[in-house]
């Protein structure tokens, strides 16, 4: 029987931890007690990109958006929308409603604006199926290429669309094909770089995890086109989900002959292994994942020569990344002009960026390039939540800088963030607000970066720890002038004299912190004043007149040094405070503040 | 895989119900009432011959959907087609041959059945 209504749910880490496995279990349940499982379709999918409603499930056909769904509201769904046809609104996504009538949820803001080419089956097929994958034309494209094109005119084809690499370096990919086309070798490789490491950044995941196959078909693709007959996916081992369906991925492509020998009766065999990666952030970085993968410790090396030269076991070999990927089948069905056409000039196609931090649609989105920074965050990203006031926001994570107000209507491109001091990155936007002090997070993303340095090179070993232990003494207040000049000669001496772009991008998120905040770093120095009120060294803890003496802070305490009689002005002894803000969060009248 | 073709099949195998998570545009919409009384004279029957009858012909613009009850409980089974132009036609008392005959005649070829109609809304 064919099947009437389909559910589907989001089964992305993000809603899965919050219980979709559960939830698909009882609609599967409840349909088959009322024995209408072969009617209706229930199938876990891949990321909607909303994730701060989910876990989401989404009814087929009528499209209707549900959020924050509990396993105990499925019983509700089953019995009222699915048997009886009468939606549950409770549960609808408020966005959804519209004085009372229900719209499509592609209709809403945050979906509106978007453009998914990339994250085109996320959310659409279930990722277990290579069959659905093939009914949204998946494989066409390598099948296609197989019969009609010859690897020389792939490359052109990739060259043409102008596609750029998505995992931060904005490289040409057709260029870089070419090169490896060109090399010469018995044997080349094609690699997947899926050591998604910026913390904040959850595209490749996403992909891994929602469209397995289509980045698979890609690999193969490439393979044709530079001449290889392998290709590894290096992924960490913490995307366990993301590792699950890509092996069961690689499995139903071998069982259909999508991958192994004489793909469609042709010459070219290929085939696909997964290597995992113990989660170091160095290992993102192409020669030092080559090594990860050669079995050595993850250290980078220099370049040239590159690795499409000389790469994996030093033969010629293409690292993309797991987005760059996911682009090439539909480049292929829909044509290079097709793709040429979308974004700006010099870097064509879509972007997906994950939205976290002070944002109120914590998420998963892709847009055009060229849309602003503004559409990006205040449209589809639905603005700072609490009325707070917008401060600035990182993308690039530890690589990249802040982009300030004045800065927010600039198209989002390759060339365009470099510009403004930051980098496009894998695709992570930190939001910060007016509570985010600068310096902190400056502090933050350099503490990642020390820990996370190989020690391979003098300037990134030494120096990021000693451009750190400078931001320790700022924010406890022992900050001095020249402590700010060394800051800024450190930073850009490791800056030119790193071996990787890990040391070369480290002092980023220093260097335009303190080109558009240094008035920040100046209060910490000369004032010992945190203006954001996050440096607890610098801050006091302080109870004001409205106090309306209910006890809650002084019971909150846990170092008991909150004094003070029932309905009466309480006092910190800020002597044995510990600035834990424990009485902030309990006080109903917002009379705790920091000075 | 050995061809287009093979893959050709596969694709139309499952496409039919991967179809449905795409938005239909400038089609007709098929609502069926499926309130207690609905389900009570036989409206899941009629739902499903509208999902097998649209697939089988492959009305890529026809989008089957079910809603609750209608209000006109003595006409149920009821069914109400909603044009691309927005016209709604409301259709009672139907059974799984009425049904095929207002996807023949409706939905193909936009010819409302007067017989089965009880009301109409521009």
């Amino acid at each position: 029987m064919l099947e009437r209504t389909q559910v589907l749910i989001c089964g992305g880490t993000g809603c899965l931890s919050s219980k979709a496995k559960e939830i698909e279990a009882r609609f599967e349940k409840r349909v088959e007690e009322l024995g209408i499982q072969d009617e209706v379709g229930i199938v876990l999918t891949g990321c909607f990109g909303l994730c701060e409603k989910g876990p989401i499930v989404i009814v087929y056909p009528d499209e209707t958006f549900y959020s924050k769904v509990k396993v105990d509201d499925v019983d509700d769904i089953v019995n009222e929308h699915i048997y009886k046809g009468r939606i549950v609104e409770r549960l609808v996504f408020d966005e959804t409603i519209d004085e009372g009538v229900i719209k499509a949820f592609k209709d809403i803001g945050f979906y509106r604006s978007q453009m998914r080419i990339a994250l085109r089956n996320c959310g659409v097929v279930n990722p277990f199926s290579i069959d659905e994958y093939i009914a949204r034309d998946g494989y066409l494209a390598l099948g296609q290429i197989l019969e009609n094109m010859s690897p020389q005119d792939v490359i052109e084809e990739v060259k043409k669309s102008g596609l750029r690499g998505r995992g931060g370096g904005g490289f040409s990919t057709g260029m870089k094909w070419q090169f490896a086309h060109n090399a010469s070798g018995d044997q080349k490789y094609v690699l997947c770089n899926a050591d998604e490491g910026d913390p904040g950044a959850f595209m490749d995941r996403a992909i891994l995890e929602g469209d397995p196959h289509s980045v698979i078909e890609a690999m193969a693709i490439c393979g044709y086109a530079i001449g290889a007959t392998q290709g590894y996916f290096y992924v960490r081992a913490e995307y366990p989900i993301a590792v699950e369906r890509l092996k069961n991925a690689i499995n139903q492509a071998r069982e259909y002959g999508l991958l192994g020998e004489n793909i469609f009766s042709s010459d070219f065999s290929f085939d696909i292994g997964i290597r995992l990666g113990a989660g170091a952030f160095v290992c993102g970085e192409e020669t030092a994942l080559i090594s990860s993968i050669e079995g050595e410790r993850g250290m980078s090396r220099n370049k040239p020569p590159f690795p499409a030269n000389k790469g994996l076991w030093d033969a010629p070999t293409i690292i993309n990344n797991v987005e760059t990927y996911a682009n090439i089948p539909a480049i292929f069905l829909k044509g290079a002009d097709w793709f040429k056409g979308i974004g700006t000039e010099n870097s064509s196609g879509t972007k997906v960026f994950a939205l976290g931090g002070k944002i109120a649609n914590t998420g998963l989105i892709e847009v055009p390039m060229g849309t602003s920074l503004r559409e990006v965050i205040f449209e589809i990203g639905g603005g700072i939540p609490n009325g707070k006031a917008f401060k600035a926001v990182q993308t690039g994570g530890p690589s990249g800088g802040c982009i300030t107000e004045e800065n927010l209507d600039t198209p989002i491109d390759f060339d365009s963030l470099t510009s403004l001091g930051s980098m496009m990155g894998s695709g992570g936007m930190i939001v910060m607000d007016e509570d985010n002090c600068m310096v902190d997070v400056a502090r933050f993303y350099l503490d990642f970066t020390v820990d996370e340095s190989c020690g391979k090179c003098t300037p990134c070993r030494e120096g990021t720890k000693r451009m750190l232990e400078i931001l320790d003494l700022i924010t406890v207040g022992k900050g001095t002038h020249e402590l700010l000049n060394e800051l800024e000669e450190l930073a850009y001496m490791i800056k030119d004299s790193s071996l990787c772009g890990l040391g070369q991008t480290a002092p980023n998120p220093v260097i335009s912190t303190l080109a558009h905040f240094k008035d920040e770093y100046l209060a910490h120095i000369e004032d010992k004043r945190c203006p954001a009120g996050v440096c607890t060294e610098l801050i006091e803890y302080f109870i004001e007149e409205n106090c309306i003496g209910c006890t809650k802070c002084a019971r909150a305490c846990p170092t008991s040094c909150i004094s003070g009689n029932v309905k009466e002005l309480h006092i910190i002894d800020t002597n044995n405070c510990i600035k834990c803000g424990a009485c902030a969060i309990a006080c109903p009248v917002n009379a705790v503040v920091t000075r | 895989m050995k061809s287009l073709e093979e893959l050709k099949k596969i694709k139309e195998r499952t496409q039919r119900n991967v179809n449905m998570r795409d938005s239909v545009d400038g089609g007709h919409r098929v609502a069926v009432g499926m309130g207690t009384c609905g389900i009570a004279s036989g409206a899941r029957p009629v739902l499903n011959t509208f999902v097998e009858e649209v697939a089988k012909q492959n009305l890529d613009n026809v989008l089957v959907t079910q809603v609750g009850c209608m209000g006109n409980c003595t006409k149920e089974p009821m069914v109400e087609v909603i044009d691309s132009d927005g016209r709604k036609t409301i259709y009672g008392e139907i059974d799984e041959k009425k049904a095929l005959e207002i996807v023949e005649k409706h939905l193909k070829n936009n010819e409302i059945i007067d017989m089965y109609k009880i009301s109409s809304l521009d």
